[in-house]
């Protein structure tokens, strides 16, 4: 587009807000401040049966700001970026800590914790793109998927691509900027008619341009999973193993992150509460994260409290190993940040994966699930049920489609019952798996 | 409108008060006024445009939480914009700026506007200011309550549940007031505003006994200010169900699997009809032809006696609209009607394009988002039958009261929803709880399966969220009690 994007200008930009924002916490008397502040451009065009359907130009600002007042906070953000509204927000925030009650746990991360080295982390790769081109590429995309037969409609092709600088300081004297881009083509595709259409997708996603999968390759793809499910059949309800596939396979890594995660355990809203050193995966399965992977998709230098980010190993040899903590749920457990506020980045799985096709063989009677569906997780309690959709397996070979079934179980149980990882692995998103093969679910169709 | 759609019995604000005060609030501090806006229009107007929009926004939102007895935070958030779209056709081309100025109308016009280039330039027609039926009052949330109360409200909650039984170990509560302010100018001479309150209050707890955790949780709220949800008593009744739901599922048993009668509650269940038939019946997917609905208006698609709408025009609900957020009057659209399949919910974009009349579901999480069709208020009416008839009517089966939300796939139209709260149907009579339930069927056929309909017509309390490609909107779900002669049930008890 043509009013381009100057991520260095906007990044002095940001740094000039977040100083200003918080020297006026400190003139207003604040104990602490912390400030957040990004500024982000993004195009995202779609195309459908051939034509171009939306194109959009996106340019979001915001600032955040959190005053501390002795043991209390306050928080407040804005989208607009004048010294004036700041200067508000500022007030408005430490307005609020007026009124909240003391948490002797509230409070910036440890000084000594603050990162101090920065190296590069590869995230910066703008795509110099033209609106008519994305336009074309996204045309290449579908029409590759609308060209495979049996494809009878699309809901069309999408490409994003995204630039963003976000800075984070606090009332240590922290004060640092990452940037990075994000690009991304994926295609929904539908097949069949009336009653027994079908539809699926596939999406390709990088911080680089040259790290995308070919985007004729995503509309064949999209292509080939949608005819897959056509004719599905029903499953009689009955325990069989079960294959989650890779997307699927990565939600339940989610779930296990959830329920390890600071916030839910002194919530005491977890069933991994005082789990630590427990055994709750194999012994042939650990879980790290790589937070400073190059080009990684949640590469950062720092956590969310200005935190350096380190290796973190959650699950070593089946055994929980460590919690996701941020400052503030270490201290609520009274034990040491983990540097995970905001998360778990780059998320792998370290076993040894076996090959999809011998899994598949090896499985007499059971369920692939290649897609779930519904809020069905209670992760106080660890109990899951889920609607799903998938393929039969019987004598080791996918037989057909099947769908309108729920796969059943507790989380705990069905990581303890996990079989095997498959070498799958679907590495486009934050968390990286293979297919996951666990025994004893309970199928209901 | 039909004859199920009630009118309104409030005072409440014009449309041209309304338009003053967005005019004052959004266009006033960037130096401009209604005139201005044909200037902003023309810029996204140019070459084989066919129709423009200006969509104007402030939104603020403050939100306070209680954890352990404490009010740890309270945040605040400021965000206004303007969006602009331009449409050839099909195609649309959209930019935002979250600052209203001159200048950054002309430049979001000419950005929207270049989705075509050639064409015959129109001119947008003169503004006439639409008039509609306020559903709501028109001040923030808030009003002038200040924070102390706002505290207050937090810690009678939590000592309501703590004090409720000795098995609830943790209690947190959070209260939202959102108000956000809109005005709308387009090319075919719309011009109209509203301001929209809501308020939103939400109890959780977690009950250990014996070793056993669960949880349970609770919220209402709606279009309505924070005075009138104190004078409802409305944190107390969420506090003691968010107990009482948490003391129930520490008895609960492993749900059973397979296909069975399901009897549904009044109320918060409705979810089962927007997953179910909702999306499916929103113009967009029946324009594209991905709907399981697409093509089938005027035939049979739910058994007979039942009747859905989707009514935005209800006093103060969580998905009530004056005004649309393309300025077209909020609606009360008959979508099944005695189970034949009777209209779909429009857009601007999919009601031209369809040739079909505008329904007031042109709706939009905020300036930074292009409109969709979404639901609003989405209800079956209420029929004959009792509840205890219902459940005395099944051998063996589930009653469920709860859900936690659900998801549909509207192509091949399977929906799921989880049940939070259920029971056991034994012999005509309900039986112990159950935990893990999920529901799962095709829309259609659920809708087909619908044996007996109750006479307790009742609407949710406010709490629902729906999302959409990405975009989420507050709605409200209703119906009466049902009974659902075969569906498929998955716990982990075959």
């Amino acid at each position: 587009m043509d009013k381009a994007f100057d991520a260095h200008r906007e990044q002095q930009r940001l740094e000039a807000q977040t100083a200003y924002a918080l020297e006026q916490a400190r003139q207003l008397g604040a104990t602490a401040c912390e400030v957040g502040a990004s500024a982000q451009q993004g195009m995202h065009v779609s195309v459908r049966l051939g034509d171009v359907e939306t194109m959009e130009l996106a340019t979001d600002q915001g600032i955040g700001v959190t005053v501390y007042v002795g043991k209390r906070k306050g928080s407040a953000s804005t989208s607009n970026g004048s010294e004036a509204a700041i200067k508000e927000t500022v007030a408005k925030a430490y307005d609020i800590a007026r009124y909240t009650g003391e948490d002797d746990k509230a409070g910036l991360a440890p000084v000594e914790l603050m990162a101090s080295d920065f190296p590069d982390l590869d995230l910066y790769h703008p795509w110099a793109l033209e609106p008519d081109q994305a336009i074309e590429i996204a045309r290449r995309c579908e029409a590759a998927g609308t060209a495979v037969e049996g494809i009878t409609n699309s809901e069309g092709a999408l490409l994003s691509s995204g630039t963003g600088v976000s800075v984070y300081g606090n009332s240590h004297g922290f004060l640092h900027a990452e940037k990075g881009t994000s690009h991304s083509v994926a295609c929904r595709l539908i097949a069949g008619s009336g009653d027994a259409m079908q539809r699926d997708a596939d999406y390709t996603a990088a911080r680089s341009p040259d790290d995308l999968y070919s985007v004729e390759e995503v509309g064949r793809r999209a292509a080939a999973n949608t005819l897959a499910r056509l004719a599905p059949r029903n499953v009689t309800t009955g325990r069989y193993p079960i294959i989650f596939a890779p997307r699927m396979a990565i939600g339940l890594v989610g779930n296990l992150l959830g329920a390890i995660a600071g916030g839910a355990l002194y919530r005491e809203a977890s069933f991994l509460c005082d789990t630590l050193g427990e055994k709750l995966l194999p012994e042939w399965l650990s879980l790290y994260e790589s937070p400073r992977e190059r080009r990684g998709l949640r590469s950062a230098n720092f956590d969310a409290d200005g935190v350096a980010t380190r290796n973190n190993r959650f699950i070593e040899q089946g055994v929980l190993a460590q919690y996701l903590l941020s400052s503030y749920s270490a201290r609520r457990l009274g034990l040491a940040t983990t540097a995970n506020a905001g998360g778990a980045r780059n998320v792998r799985i370290d076993a040894p994966l076996s090959r999809y096709q011998e899994m598949i063989a090896g499985i007499e009677r059971g369920v692939i699930v290649t897609e779930m569906m519904g809020q069905g997780v209670n992760a106080v309690t660890g109990d899951y049920s889920r609607g799903a959709s998938g393929f039969w397996v019987e004598q080791g070979e996918i037989q057909y489609p099947i769908e309108g079934f729920t796969v059943a179980g507790n989380l705990r149980e069905m990581f303890a019952q996990l079989k095997a990882v498959g070498d799958d692995v679907d590495r486009r998103g934050n968390i990286h798996s293979g297919s996951w093969w666990v025994d004893g679910m309970t199928v209901a169709g | 409108m039909t004859a199920h759609c009630a009118s309104s019995p409030l005072v409440l604000p014009t449309s041209e008060e309304l338009l003053r005060y967005g005019s004052e609030l959004l266009l006033t501090p960037g130096e401009l006024d209604l005139d201005s806006l044909d200037a902003g229009l023309a810029a996204a107007m140019g070459p084989g445009i066919d129709f423009a929009e200006l969509y104007f926004q402030y939104g603020s939102r403050e939100s306070w939480s209680l954890e352990d007895g404490v009010v740890k935070s309270g945040g605040f958030s400021l965000d206004s914009g303007v969006g602009v779209r331009s449409m050839a056709g099909e195609k649309t081309g959209f930019a935002y700026a979250s600052h209203i100025t001159p200048e950054a109308l002309r430049e979001t016009g000419r950005i929207a506007s270049r989705i075509v280039r050639s064409g015959q330039s129109k001119v947008a027609r003169p503004a006439e200011p639409r008039t509609a039926q306020a559903r709501y009052g028109t001040a923030a949330p808030g009003g002038d309550s200040g924070a102390d109360i706002k505290v207050a409200l937090l810690q009678q909650a939590d000592r309501i549940a703590r004090s409720a039984d000795p098995a609830i170990v943790k209690v947190s509560a959070s209260l939202g007031l959102v108000h956000d302010v809109v005005l709308v100018r387009a090319s075919d001479g719309t011009l109209a505003a509203d301001s929209r309150p809501m308020i939103r209050f939400n109890v959780s707890v977690i009950a250990l006994r014996n070793g056993r955790r669960e949880s349970g949780s609770s919220g209402g709220g709606g279009r309505f200010s924070l005075a009138e949800l104190e004078q409802r008593q409305m944190v107390e009744a969420i506090a003691r169900e968010a107990v009482r739901v948490a003391l129930v599922n520490l008895d609960a048993v492993a749900a059973p699997a397979g296909d069975m009668p399901v009897v549904l509650g009044a109320g918060w269940p409705g979810v089962l009809l927007h997953e179910a038939v909702g999306h499916g019946l929103e113009g967009d997917f029946n324009r594209k032809g991905s709907s399981a609905f697409a093509g089938r208006l005027g035939e049979k698609v739910a058994a007979e006696g039942v009747t859905v709408v989707d009514d935005a025009t209800l006093d103060e609900k969580r998905g009530s609209l004056s005004i649309d957020d393309e300025g077209t009057p909020g609606q009360c659209t008959t979508l099944i009607e005695n189970g034949r399949l009777t209209g779909y919910m429009q857009d601007k974009l999919n009601a031209r394009l369809m040739g079909h009349a505008l329904t007031g579901n042109g709706r939009r999480e905020s300036y930074a988002h292009l409109p969709m069709p979404r639901m609003t208020n989405t209800y079956m009416l209420g029929g004959q039958h009792q509840r205890d008839e219902m459940i005395a009517s099944v051998r063996k089966g589930l009653f469920a009261v709860g859900f936690s939300g659900g998801q549909v796939d509207i192509t091949s139209g399977k929906f799921v929803f989880a049940a939070s709260e259920a029971y056991l149907i034994e012999n005509g009579k309900l039986g112990a709880p159950v935990k893990g339930a999920t529901i799962i069927g095709s829309g259609p056929e659920a809708m087909g399966r619908i044996s007996m309909i109750g006479d307790d017509l009742e609407l949710d309390n406010g709490v629902g969220i729906c999302g959409k490609q990405g975009q989420s909107v507050p709605v409200g779900v209703g119906q009466p009690s049902l009974k659902l002669d075969n569906i498929t049930v998955g716990g982990t008890q075959s």
